[in-house]
């Protein structure tokens, strides 16, 4: 039999493979990029006032943005409690009271789609929903759209959870005589909890660095929020306006406040994975 | 043994409140279409379809038109697939075919983590630190080499078409390199073995093998990258110029349908800019609820045929 010769398979084989060793290094040059980049300038930001003031004129000494900083804490907390329990009581419709039937499986269908909806899409429906119909840009209308960017996330996540829990430790459940309520709350989601945790701090971290759907709905503001029906000052929108501004405090504020919501929502994101590890060990 | 009433009634109230949230989760997303289609009628019923074809945009004459959008957004999420493709397919063969378990685990979680960037921090990194290396090395070079190409005419700004795409490129990666290492990772060892077996490289396998084996994961990858880069904002919203020109060169300033409704939707006083402004919303969740259902019907019909039994 003839050998086939080696030398050019084995060749193009060490180059695919420096190729694609190299790749993985871009990828990890580009974040280390980003996120020296962000952290320098960023912490160049950060003084005392950027935490406690209001901001300041452009030209003019100090100023901060501490009512951003409230703000975006506000309309993420209202967010999550309207869209957390929202979206796993779907996940338990998915995975539960409707498993396997052909209306979850649409509805499934539907939540699946609703993940890839970019987010100005879900801002634009805001608007007209909520801003349009009263006139005024709110601090509500922001946090119902990011509510709504959660839902289909925290129900998904939710479904895949509690679709892993086996078949018999429901059945023992009810066997004993518990109701399906108590066999979801008290039992699946007990088994579940790591998951149903992590599913929920993602969601999180993913809307809190929302910038979209906030522009036609929270707008933004330089005073302290005082209302949730006016116009609500937030992290994101204030890095985009100031970015675009010509002045160099301004954008000096907006690196702030870019390494402010980079550390939280990379910060989250790696909680929950650990979260995740800690129960599956 | 009679069924206590109120566990009875615990579970009406339980199932209900379940089948509420699910279906109202899908009443939204149907909602979604109907409240853009609702507000963008005026811009519907004044232009019709001449909408999509023309490429006037004129808050002052009320003039409207979407096609230097589309075409902004379909040429900046094509150079993003173009280079994050291939890109991901080879990280991908990286993690789960090259690297060691424990130098796959750290690099797999970096690629991830460039997942979790928020969009507004790739602008601000574009803008300030990318644009102006653009605009001093990349695109001077590229002019300099392939300068006679229509494609990269005009003044090196750092801005524009070619920088929002490589951004976009880099935002996608991390969405279809998971995917894709999934899929890598699904094709049975004993197939890989058998090729491993005939003296096949780890390329020839990869290529022949389990690209083939899992050539409809890989094109389901590429599905979630197109989705996620065609309504991507603020990064976009950044760097591309926001000029509502259609020009050739991926050096010049452009506009995506998403940057323009962050752009303008603020400032839009009047009523038709108004409903010009959602219609341009509308087209853009109708191409993503076209890739999305295209995705699934894809996934859907794949998983299928692999549970057929080969």
């Amino acid at each position: 039999m003839r050998r086939r010769p080696n030398t050019g398979r084995k060749a193009q084989d060490l180059v695919v493979k420096a190729i694609s060793a190299a790749a993985a290094l871009l990828g990890i040059f580009f974040l280390g990029w980003i996120l020296f980049e962000v952290g320098k300038r960023g912490l160049g930001a950060f003084d005392a006032a950027f935490f406690t003031s209001l901001p300041a004129p452009p030209g003019s000494e100090g100023g901060g943005l501490a009512n951003a900083i409230l703000g975006t804490l506000i309309i993420t907390a209202i967010a999550t409690v309207i869209g957390v329990p929202l979206g796993i009581m779907s996940g338990v419709y998915l995975a539960e009271v409707a498993r396997g039937t052909k209306r979850a499986a649409a509805v499934r269908f539907i939540v699946n789609a609703m993940m890839g909806l970019p987010s100005i899409i879900i801002g634009l429906f805001v608007y007209t929903l909520l801003v349009l119909p009263f006139g005024r840009f709110s601090g509500f209308a922001g946090a119902v759209a990011l509510a709504i960017i959660m839902l289909p996330v925290v129900a998904r996540t939710a479904d895949d959870m509690l679709s892993l829990v086996p078949n018999s430790l429901r059945e023992a459940a009810l066997a004993l005589g518990a109701p399906r309520w108590r066999v979801t709350f008290s039992i699946v989601f007990r088994a579940a909890k790591a998951g149903l945790v992590t599913g929920v701090l993602l969601a999180i971290a993913r809307v809190s660095g929302e910038t979209a759907p906030l522009l036609f709905t929270a707008l933004n503001s330089v005073y302290w929020p005082t209302s949730l029906m006016e116009p609500m000052g937030n992290l994101t929108v204030t890095i985009f306006n100031y970015a675009m501004s010509p002045y160099a405090d301004w954008q000096r504020a907006a690196w702030g406040a870019s390494l402010l919501i980079m550390a939280a929502v990379l910060g989250t994101t790696v909680l929950a994975r650990v979260v995740f590890k800690e129960k599956k060990r | 043994m009679a069924v206590r009433p109120t566990a009875r009634r615990g579970d009406r109230i339980y199932r209900g409140v379940a089948a509420a949230a699910g279906i109202g989760i899908a009443l939204v997303a149907v909602g979604v279409g109907v409240s853009l289609v609702a507000s963008s009628w005026p811009s519907i019923e004044k232009f019709g379809l001449s909408f999509l074809v023309t490429d006037r945009w004129s808050p002052v004459t009320e003039q409207f038109g979407a096609l230097s959008s589309v075409y902004g957004t379909l040429v900046s999420t094509v150079i993003a697939l173009v280079i994050a493709v291939p890109f991901s397919l080879v990280i991908a063969l990286f993690l789960v075919e090259l690297a060691p378990p424990w130098l796959a685990k750290p690099v797999g979680a970096a690629i991830e983590l460039l997942a979790a960037v928020p969009s507004i921090i790739y602008g601000m990194w574009g803008l300030f630190v990318f644009a102006p290396f653009m605009a001093e090395h990349v695109q001077p070079a590229l002019k300099n080499s392939l300068g006679f190409l229509p494609l990269f005419e005009g003044p090196p700004m750092g801005i524009g078409m070619l920088t929002a795409g490589i951004i976009l490129s880099l935002m996608v990666l991390p969405f279809i390199t998971a995917v894709m290492r999934d899929v890598f990772t699904m094709v049975p060892p004993i197939v890989k073995e058998a090729s491993y077996g005939m003296g096949s490289t780890t390329w020839e396998t990869t290529r022949k093998v389990t690209v083939r084996y899992g050539f409809s994961g890989l094109i389901g990858a590429v599905f979630l990258g197109l989705g996620r880069a065609v309504g991507e904002t603020m990064a976009v919203t950044f760097v591309i110029g926001n000029s509502h020109d259609i020009s050739v060169s991926l050096n010049a300033a452009g506009n995506s349908i998403a940057s323009t409704l962050a752009n303008e939707f603020t400032e839009a006083s009047e009523p038709m800019y108004l409903s010009a402004l959602v219609e341009l919303g509308l087209v853009l969740f109708l191409i993503t609820v076209l890739i999305q259902v295209g995705a699934q019907v894809w996934i859907g019909r794949t998983v299928k045929r692999a549970g057929g039994g080969l």
